[in-house]
């Protein structure tokens, strides 16, 4: 019988994790339209993974302090009429547009955890047939926002423990570091000697390590801060498109300013082919240059929202099931899955740096070499 | 989808942010850290390079001394052999001196003995002479009463001298 039971619930467990999903890119119709809503997990794991204009820390949105705490972040929007900003609490919490704040006579909602400027003379937001705001558009939002947020917190922390490090070098007398810079000389010498030399080469290396370094080091705590489940951390920056983005186009960026003539020749006229595999090839040679620094994109964004959302879904689980008894296999799944994580994290800030040292090789390669 | 939207107040964000830690950390903690990294490594190496020194100028050092005790071992060979070649030559130069000194000895002794054997011979001549010169006396004193008799002594008694 037990056993039977566990099958059915392992079937249940992974057709939600697939359903999950799916789920995912309708999520937005139903919600909102009844108050007892059943539970939703899709919703709650968008919202979790999501960014968000007020860090929730404890407690329902209606409540208030003691009972609740959410820590307002500011709202900063550049606008046509100039800078505006706020504190994000001006909106109690609202994520659905119906709390309207007039700030230099514009009106702004919060829609989804999006700030939406309401056009000249509206008073509240219209909705289309797919739950998309008619009367209003999206300023430029430069907002504090919880991944935001989160990212001055983990510069703060790779400041203190590197700013640690480098005094404790200074502070002795034959170059030996203490303390915490002890822990952290290994990973610097494995990033020179395994991830920089090897793909970059002895001459070239040196003037990538910090970028190198600075790179694995950003990706690496900030992934560690998106495991860890509570205010001040919890966030899931190094998840989003946005940030993998703007990584992978400074690796792009720095990977031509790198390249050398041989780069461009080994692209656009492969040597030591016939013409017409030439001309074949050299297509798809410049597609590869685009898809790079996409797939680095992608590998770190997917990768990390993808652990999120496994261990948002077996929490999920209980509040599907709606009973205690799934909490036990829960709780011994997300730890599991947490502790795969604590190495998959590394291993993708790894990876996003070591790929990266690989780019700048190709680009600095010359003829002879080959 | 939101998901896969990026949302440009976070690329800016994060653009700027990894901007300044990468100046920062470039200025502040890479460069001290690389350099005291780079730093220790190269005195390791220089000590080590060092120590291979020191190791091949022990080697070396070691076999000069061993040259050396070569050295000194042929040479006190070399001394001791000299000794006694000195030694035998000045033995054998002894033994040659002491053989011409006793020869030459021998030979005084030889001269002496011959010189006091004439000496000795002569004495006794003499004193054979006075002998016969007294006996002749006597026996002329005693001959002048027989004159046969004395011509006899005489003859034999000349006769026994002769004998000695």
């Amino acid at each position: 019988m037990q056993i039977r039971k566990y099958k059915a619930f392992l079937t249940v467990f992974f057709l939600s994790l697939i359903t999950t999903g799916f789920a995912a890119s309708n999520s937005s119709d139903n919600e909102a339209t009844t108050e007892e809503e059943p539970f939703n997990a899709s919703e709650l794991i968008f919202h979790h993974i999501g960014d968000s204009h007020s860090f929730h820390v404890y407690g329902s949105d209606e409540d208030h302090f003691p009972k609740a705490l959410t820590v307002p972040l500011p709202v900063i929007l550049w606008t046509d009429n100039g800078l505006v900003s706020f504190l994000s609490n001006e909106f109690h919490h609202d994520v659905d547009g119906k709390v309207v704040v007039e700030k230099n006579g514009m009106k702004f909602v919060n829609l989804h955890s999006k700030i939406y400027q309401l056009n000249e003379g509206a008073i509240a937001v219209d909705f289309d047939e797919e739950h998309h705001a008619t009367n209003a558009v999206r300023p430029m939002d430069f907002s504090v926002t919880k991944n935001v947020f989160s990212m001055f917190l983990s510069v703060a922390l790779i400041l203190l423990i590197f700013l640690l490090s480098a005094r404790s070098y200074r502070k002795s007398e034959d170059n030996m570091p203490s303390g915490i810079g002890r822990f952290m000389e290994p990973i610097v010498v494995f990033i020179r000697d395994e991830v920089a030399i090897p793909n970059i080469g002895e001459n070239h290396y040196k003037k990538y390590m910090p970028y190198l370094l600075t790179l694995f080091f950003f990706i690496w705590i900030n992934n560690v801060i998106g495991l860890i489940p509570f205010f001040p951390f919890s966030s899931n920056l190094s998840g989003n498109i946005a940030f993998t983005l703007t990584l992978a186009v400074i690796t792009f960026v720095i990977t031509l300013f790198s390249s050398k003539k041989y780069y461009w020749k080994h692209m656009l006229w492969m040597p030591g082919l016939p013409v017409p595999m030439k001309l074949f090839l050299a297509p798809i040679e410049i597609i590869g240059m685009f898809v790079k620094p996409i797939a680095l994109m992608i590998r770190l964004f997917a990768n990390i929202t993808a652990g999120h959302v496994i261990v948002l879904s077996l929490i999920g689980l209980i509040f599907i099931f709606e009973t205690f008894w799934v909490a036990p296999i829960s709780v011994l799944f997300t730890l599991f899955i947490s502790v795969i994580e604590v190495l998959v994290v590394a291993i993708q800030a790894y990876i996003f740096t070591m790929l990266s040292a690989l780019y700048f090789g190709q680009a600095l390669e010359e003829e002879h070499e080959h | 989808m939101d998901l896969i939207k990026p949302e440009i107040g976070l690329i800016f964000w994060t653009a700027l942010t990894f901007a300044i830690l990468l100046f920062v950390l470039k200025k502040f903690a890479w460069k001290p850290i690389l350099g005291a990294v780079g730093d220790r490594e190269d005195s390791i190496k220089k000590a080590l390079a060092e120590a291979e020194n020191a190791r091949k100028e022990m080697q070396n050092l070691q076999a000069d001394n061993e040259r050396i005790l070569k050295e000194a071992r042929a040479e006190r060979e070399a001394m001791l052999k000299e000794a006694r070649e000195l030694k035998d030559k000045i033995v054998s130069d002894a033994k040659d001196q002491a053989k011409v000194e006793a020869d030459k000895m021998v030979k005084q002794a030889q001269a002496t003995i011959e010189g006091e054997k004439k000496a000795a011979v002569s004495e006794i001549k003499s004193q054979v002479a006075n002998l016969s010169v007294d006996i002749a006396e006597k026996v002329i004193k005693e001959q002048l009463a027989n004159k046969d008799k004395q011509l006899k002594l005489v003859e034999g008694m000349l006769g026994d001298i002769k004998l000695n």
